[in-house]
């Protein structure tokens, strides 16, 4: 007996959504052996996690609160992805974002008027994450330089630049210990739900989901987008610009990872300081996978990885375990989620191995 | 050795709504060449991806030498030396011949003898006719040498029966020759030949053997000694009566729609590919350009269509010139690539998004994309063009190679181009979609200058007004049909020899 793999003339819908459901299950499973590895009982330490990150309103609200940047972060790998441009320095568009924005805040609100300041910190937010992707983009565009390698390594550039800003020269002149900028004034505060963190970031994640859902297949620019995805060579055939669209389109995904930088910083954090990038602009890259790179599924997907992470917080505090688990689990579900990847395409069959004549005449 | 190499029995295999192979039986003989001959969708194409394992049958058996055996993979098919050259070569573009073809093998496990096995690949490629230089990589060879590392894909692995699904459909007429040569030479050695096809003169020629299939079932098991006339053939084969005269009434000349003057071209690898070519087409005649494969011809169109540089030359489409590297107009250029798959078609995405691929532009206003307006208009093509399935929401990967086709012409006629560029317009499709396409290329002449790019001599010279022989990248000359003393000069001409003209 044998275990085949039959390509499906049509990928099966079914299987392909199905497969999320099962691959959730297998990595809640594997994670159940990290516990009990632990010395610790999964379905308590589960249980735990659960009421953590849904067990009262606030720590509902904390989820939705994680979700804003990874809502963003998706979005921002799911673009490039589309055409098959790997963006992976989601974290360091986020950190240059966050110093744009941080910038505009510290320096320039004083000569702003105050109404004028968080759509100024938005744009220069957009316009950061947007230009340290452009760079990628442009390398790869015109010179063929893997964007992979460039801007992963633009990472480490990015956030050592903004650890030595609040290190030095931005540092604040009146803090203690505590690395960062001084406090930004009120003006660059994003307005926040009563009695939560959720902010306005959430809009920010949610419009850009929706606007992306509608661009794909309604513009001309998502059309193309479709296309060289599929094929590049027909996009050529038809007189599509790729490179254009590479240099376009790495824009806006640097842009949106500079967009949850800048959220992050003036609804949260109120300043630059250690802590903005905790891993943000990678969990964006599970988020998108997750989804198949559809911005409707990333809304909800960026709330359940959000959940695992509130809820992980929740094990350290409760159970004396590592809130890491909730990465360990993350990357699990990554993992079984490429794998069943192959359901959707492929259908197993078991087949009886039978080259003895017996065999046939059972049968018969 | 057994009379009789593979039987298959009552093999019978259903796809979601199509009965493909209706109890089939088949005897496989060593030594012959066995043609399977058919129209497009008669099953014959499933009736082998069964023997060579890719498909596993519904119902039936098949016997290699006496005993039954079952394939789970191809792998399993080539134990019991079985092996199939699939229309579309499955073969790795980045790599050179010689890894491709060890490509899967069990052995060597870790070290490759890289000269060795390029040694072995040059004796069997001597050994059969099969010249194909092992160090080439597959992406810089043409279409029929890329078919020749497929053989001796097999050949290594002491295939006994070689299965070819269409083989000369990517081929012109000298590699035709070159490919029958080889088919005759496998099968002295005792190896069996199974040739797909739907074309009767290669059938004529080169089977000893031939099977019929209409609609998944078997029509008739004959020798070439049993017909009595292609015309009989051929009505087998489609179950009515085809007329092979294509019906040419003259149009009327235009204006200059597409002119280059002295234009070269390089190919991937930097060689020269084509070299001052010059000629125009003007509206109301079909110009060919005719060649063995591999002399430029593909090159020469891709520059044309601003998909690679062209070096030198000038080129002009309706009477401007066309900056280097940019594209021809193409809300009124239509272009037919030769690469279907590859380059004409959107697999996973919908009719819709094919059908609009090169006229998109069309759809779209002020940046919308207005799908409903681009729905309406698919709507009305597949019917006209009779693509089955004529639903807009199927994907393009679940069309048959003809309807591909089908639906690549609908979409580059509809746009009612002035200029329409055509490569191979019917390789691989049976008699009756051939006739359409030939039909709807004439009318086309009304409206359009048609530059017709072909292997296929015979479809050359119904046709075309006006045929440019292509050697080595150089335009060995071009000439009308009507003029009879020169049509005997094209296969020399093709084959690079020129004769002194005799008036």
């Amino acid at each position: 007996m044998k275990l085949i793999l039959e390509r499906r003339l049509v990928p099966s819908r079914l299987a392909s959504w199905g497969g999320v459901g099962f691959s959730i299950l297998l990595a809640l499973m594997m994670g159940g052996v990290v516990f009990l590895s632990a010395g610790a009982n999964p379905f308590k330490a589960y249980g735990v996690m659960f009421l953590g990150a849904f067990g009262n309103f606030y720590n509902i609200s904390e989820v939705l609160v994680k979700a804003i940047p990874l809502i963003v972060c998706g979005l921002s790998i799911a673009i490039p992805a589309k055409i098959l441009v790997w963006n992976i320095g989601g974290e360091g568009q986020l950190a240059v974002g966050g110093i744009g924005s941080a910038a505009v805040a510290l320096f320039l609100s004083p000569f702003l008027p105050s109404a004028l300041v968080l759509p100024s910190m938005v744009i220069a937010g957009f316009l950061a994450g947007g230009l340290w992707a452009f760079a990628a983009g442009f390398l790869k565009a015109r010179m063929g330089v893997n964007e992979i390698l460039t801007t992963l390594m633009l990472n480490y550039v990015a956030i050592y630049w903004m650890e030595n800003l609040y290190f030095g020269p931005w540092r604040d002149p009146t803090g203690t210990g505590f690395p960062g900028t001084a406090i930004l004034p009120e003006s660059a505060w994003l307005p926040r739900f009563p009695g939560t963190r959720i902010h306005l970031g959430l809009a920010f994640g949610i419009l850009a989901a929706l606007f992306l859902q509608w661009a794909f297949y309604r513009t001309r620019w998502g059309y193309e987008i479709r296309v060289i995805g599929e094929n590049p060579k027909a996009a050529r055939y038809a007189g599509m610009n790729i490179t254009r669209h590479i240099l376009w389109v790495m824009f806006l995904s640097g842009g949106l990872a500079g967009l949850a930088g800048m959220a992050e910083v003036s609804g949260i954090h109120y300043r630059l300081q250690q802590g903005l990038t905790v891993g943000y602009g990678y969990v964006g890259i599970i988020v998108a996978w997750l989804s198949r790179l559809n911005p409707m599924a990333i809304i909800a997907v960026a709330i359940f990885l959000a959940s695992l992470l509130v809820g992980g917080d929740q094990l350290q505090s409760v159970m004396h375990l590592p809130s890491a688990v909730g990465l360990v689990l993350e990357g699990t579900l990554l993992f079984f989620v490429l794998g069943s990847d192959s359901l959707a395409r492929y259908r197993i069959r078991l087949i009886t191995k039978s080259k003895e004549p017996q065999s046939k005449e059972q049968r018969a | 050795m057994a009379q009789t190499v593979i039987r298959m029995e009552r093999i019978t295999k259903r796809f979601p709504g199509v009965l493909a192979n209706d109890r089939i039986d088949l005897e496989i003989e060593p030594g012959k060449i066995h043609a399977l001959l058919g129209e497009n969708g008669a099953g014959k194409t499933t009736l082998m991806n069964i023997l060579s394992g890719r498909y596993r049958p519904d119902e039936g058996e098949i016997f290699a030498g006496q005993k039954p055996v079952k394939f789970n993979s191809p792998r399993d098919a080539l134990e019991s030396g079985i092996g199939m050259v699939h229309q579309h070569f499955m073969l790795i573009p980045s790599q050179t011949a010689a890894e491709n073809i060890i490509l899967g093998l069990r052995s060597p496990r870790f070290f490759l003898h890289q000269a060795r096995i390029e040694k072995e690949v040059e004796k069997l490629s001597r050994a059969y006719g099969l010249s194909v230089d092992p160090k080439a990589v597959i992406d810089e060879l043409s279409l029929g040498q890329q078919q020749k590392v497929e053989i001796l894909k097999l050949l290594y692995r002491n295939a006994e029966t070689l299965i070819l699904d269409e083989p000369t459909a990517v081929l012109t007429p000298s590699e035709i020759e070159e490919l029958f040569t080889t088919l005759r030479n496998i099968a002295k050695e005792g190896k069996s030949v199974i040739f797909i096809t739907h074309k009767l003169e290669e059938v004529m020629e080169i089977a000893d053997r031939i099977t019929i299939l209409q609609r998944g079932r078997v029509i008739a098991h004959l020798t070439p000694e049993e017909v009595e006339s292609r015309r009989e053939l051929a009505r087998l084969m489609v179950g009515r009566e085809v007329v092979l005269k294509v019906e040419k009434e003259p149009v009327p000349l235009g204006e200059v729609v597409l002119e280059l003057r002295d234009c070269s071209g390089f190919d991937e690898g930097g060689h020269q590919a084509f070299h001052r070519i010059t000629f125009a087409v003007r509206r109301g005649e079909i110009f060919a350009i005719v060649g063995v494969a591999g002399n430029g011809q593909s090159e020469l169109v891709a520059a044309i269509m601003g998909l690679r540089p062209m070096s030198s030359g000038e080129l002009l489409v309706f009477g401007k010139p066309l900056g280097r590297g940019a594209s021809p107009p193409m809300e009124s250029v239509g272009y037919v690539p030769e690469d279907r798959i590859g380059m004409g078609s959107l697999p996973s995405l919908d009719l819709v998004d094919n059908l609009i691929l090169t006229s998109y532009r069309q759809f779209c206003r002020k940046g919308f994309f207005r799908k409903d307006a681009a729905t309406k208009r698919v709507e009305g093509l597949l019917p006209k063009f009779h693509i089955a399935p004529p639903d807009v929401h199927a994907l393009a990967r679940q069309l048959s190679g003809g309807n591909l086709q089908k639906l690549i012409l609908a979409r580059e006629l509809s746009k009612g181009p002035k200029l329409l560029i055509s490569e191979q317009p019917t390789h691989g499709l049976d008699i009756g979609a051939t006739e359409e396409v030939w039909f709807e290329l004439l009318k086309q002449r009304e409206t359009a200058g048609i530059l017709l790019v072909s292997g296929d001599l015979k479809e050359v010279l119904s046709l075309s007004d006006r045929i440019g022989v292509i050697f080595r990248g150089r335009l060995m000359g071009v000439f009308s049909t009507e003029d009879e003393d020169w049509i005997e000069e094209i296969g020399p001409l093709m084959a690079g020899v020129r004769q002194e003209r005799k008036r």
